[in-house]
């Protein structure tokens, strides 16, 4: 465009794009930087978030799951408890990635290493480094759901070609969660509030019928369960891994799309909120 | 010549604002200022810490809003435009922030990115940059260790990757020893020479009457005076200031002693200045007085002594 020939002109026109103050339709810089930066000095950091999942599969499934034995599955037939308990842990960790990129790591490049600070002072608007965060985040989660579906693979816990669906289906959960999170952080003025975040999150993580099915709670407390996200991607991932889909997997896909576009909505309505105080 | 320019052709002021005023809750960080800035000018900001410089400065980028008032950057709101705006402007920011994640070059070239710049500019330019900030044989360098001054010249440099038509820059030279601020200095010259606009907030006199052709002057977020810094001193100061040192047990009772001599005095913790057009002949009446200072001192005017004037404080604290 006009920024690379030299102008002596000191008047400009506005160009009228929509969103004009908030976006410059320049993405593909900040996910080619975060590439950049991944590869000279992150990759560390990548290899253990891949793990993380794979341990708990590994300590709860094969240990745990010696004790337990079967379970039953979604469609009533019984499954290893490794089996059970694998597509729960991938969504799992498809939400922990996605949250974590969107609210820790942005608060801590919006006021600590002050990464926002530079790239707002150029073309760049908020919301082309909130989507290019976002991508990133999406990439890695990629990524890991690739690599621990793999792993499930070789365990022999995927019984069905439908598991493979599991991998787009975690970067779209992954997707929710992102493209809230970012519009949370907002909110957050401290690490006492970012907290807070920890505090839903390991809750959600251990009694969305992760462990055990939603059967063995009282049904006002399955309702608490069936209205937070992640029991929706456990359910979707679970069903997704045994090739066996009803009504409800429809309701799944219906919560997150729900949440894909809301999302979104949340998050531009509070860009200047967070990055342009 | 700058003046003649703001007065016939108000249409070349690439900065414009007008009853600027930044609040944050109860605080007003900025309070109701004006100015305009021609074209290839090198106006400067000059306030004690927390006078509100750095604030209008990120107005001036877009990065902040503002509680009310009108200011355009070339003729466009920074709030509604921001991206169009800054293509043009280059920032150099009070505390640097380099990408530490990414080497010396890698700076260069991914902050051209941003703006959209294609490899095949930003490849010499980054290059031409870093022999700029004399960093060429840092270029694989990582940013955490360089020195204090070579980052900022690399943030000085990463600041010019996109040609600005304006470049900001908020306390250039703080925290860096005096050799490292004359390089910085004479790069800031040479890019004055080849018309770039430069707005320059600082706290330090000398650096101000080296860089600005006009300057105001700002306290708690009101500006004070406005003017180059020969008129601004020439408006509120003498020529010449006699500085005097009692002891600091001494000052103020030796104060009252040396009404009359000079213009006025001033009476700091430290020393007394007495503000004369001529410091010997002043300095001979303090002798005829009978007193005789530990150390004296002649100097001229200062934008120092403008702003002891207009606040009754020093810039320093």
């Amino acid at each position: 465009m006009s920024t690379v020939s030299r102008t002596t002109t000191t008047e400009l026109t506005a160009d009228g794009r929509p969103l004009g103050a908030l976006y410059s339709g320049n993405i593909r810089a900040v996910i080619s930087r975060g590439l950049l930066a991944t590869k000279s000095t992150n990759w560390l950091v990548m290899v253990s978030g891949f793990f993380e999942p794979v341990l708990y599969l590994l300590s709860m499934g094969i240990g745990l799951g010696a004790l337990v034995g079967s379970v039953a599955g979604p469609d009533g037939r019984p499954l290893s408890y490794a089996a059970y308990i694998a597509p729960a842990l991938l969504a799992t960790s498809a939400m922990n990635g996605a949250v974590y990129d969107s609210t820790w790591n942005v608060f801590f490049k919006m006021n600590f290493a002050k990464l926002y600070q530079g790239m707002l002072y150029t073309s760049l608007g908020p919301l082309d480094v909130a989507l290019g965060e976002i991508f990133l985040a999406l990439l890695r989660g990629l990524l890991y759901a690739t690599g621990f579906t793999a792993v499930m693979a070789l365990m022999g816990l995927i019984t069905s070609p439908w598991g493979l669906l599991m991998i787009p289906a975690s970067v779209f959960i992954a997707f929710g969660f992102a493209s809230f999170g970012m519009g949370i952080t907002s909110f957050m003025k401290t690490f006492q509030q970012m907290d807070w975040i920890n505090f839903v999150m390991l809750p959600m993580f251990l009694f969305s019928a992760t462990f055990y099915p939603l059967t063995v709670y009282p049904e006002p407390i399955q309702w608490v369960i069936q209205v937070m996200p992640l029991w929706h991607g456990v359910e979707l991932l679970r069903e997704l891994s045994v090739g066996v889909f009803s009504l409800a997997t429809l309701g799944h896909i219906g919560y997150y799309l729900v949440m894909v576009m809301l999302g979104p909505v949340l998050t531009t309505g509070r860009l200047r909120r967070l990055f342009l105080r | 010549m700058s003046q003649n320019v703001s007065l016939n052709a108000p249409h070349k002021f690439v900065i414009s604002a007008h009853n600027l005023t930044k609040k944050y809750g109860d605080f007003t960080a900025v309070d109701d200022i004006s100015f305009d800035v021609p074209a290839g000018e090198s106006f400067g900001l000059l306030g004690p810490n927390g006078a509100g410089k750095s604030t209008t400065m990120r107005m001036i980028g877009g990065v902040s809003q503002r509680t009310s008032g009108t200011l355009t950057i070339m003729g466009l709101d920074p709030e509604q435009n921001g991206p169009q705006v800054r293509a043009h402007l280059g920032v150099v920011p009070q505390q640097d922030n380099l990408d530490e994640e990414l080497r010396v070059r890698d700076n260069l070239i991914v902050y051209g990115r941003y703006f959209g710049l294609p490899m095949s500019y930003l490849n010499p330019k980054a290059d031409e940059l870093l022999a700029f900030a004399q960093l060429t044989e840092k270029a694989k360098s990582k940013v955490d260790d360089l020195s204090g001054g070579m980052k900022r010249r690399l943030t000085i440099a990463r600041s010019l990757v996109n040609d600005p038509t304006i470049l900001l820059l908020d306390e250039p030279t703080t925290g860096l020893d005096p050799q490292a601020r004359h390089i910085l200095w004479d790069r800031l010259f040479r890019l004055k020479e080849a018309g770039t606009t430069l707005i320059l907030t600082t706290h330090y006199m000398d650096e101000a009457e080296q860089l600005c052709d006009r300057l105001v002057v700002v306290d708690k977020g009101r500006i004070m005076a406005e003017g180059s810094p020969a008129a601004l001193i020439r408006q509120y100061s003498t020529r010449e200031v006699l500085e005097l040192r009692f002891g600091s047990a001494r000052n103020t009772t030796v104060a009252a002693e040396l009404q009359g001599i000079g213009e006025r005095t001033e009476t700091l913790p430290d020393r007394v200045l007495i503000y004369a057009h001529d410091g010997e002949a002043a300095m001979d009446s303090v002798s005829q007085r009978g007193l005789h200072p530990i150390t004296s001192l002649i100097r001229r005017s200062s934008l120092e002594d403008v702003f002891l004037r207009l606040t009754g404080r020093s810039l320093i604290d």
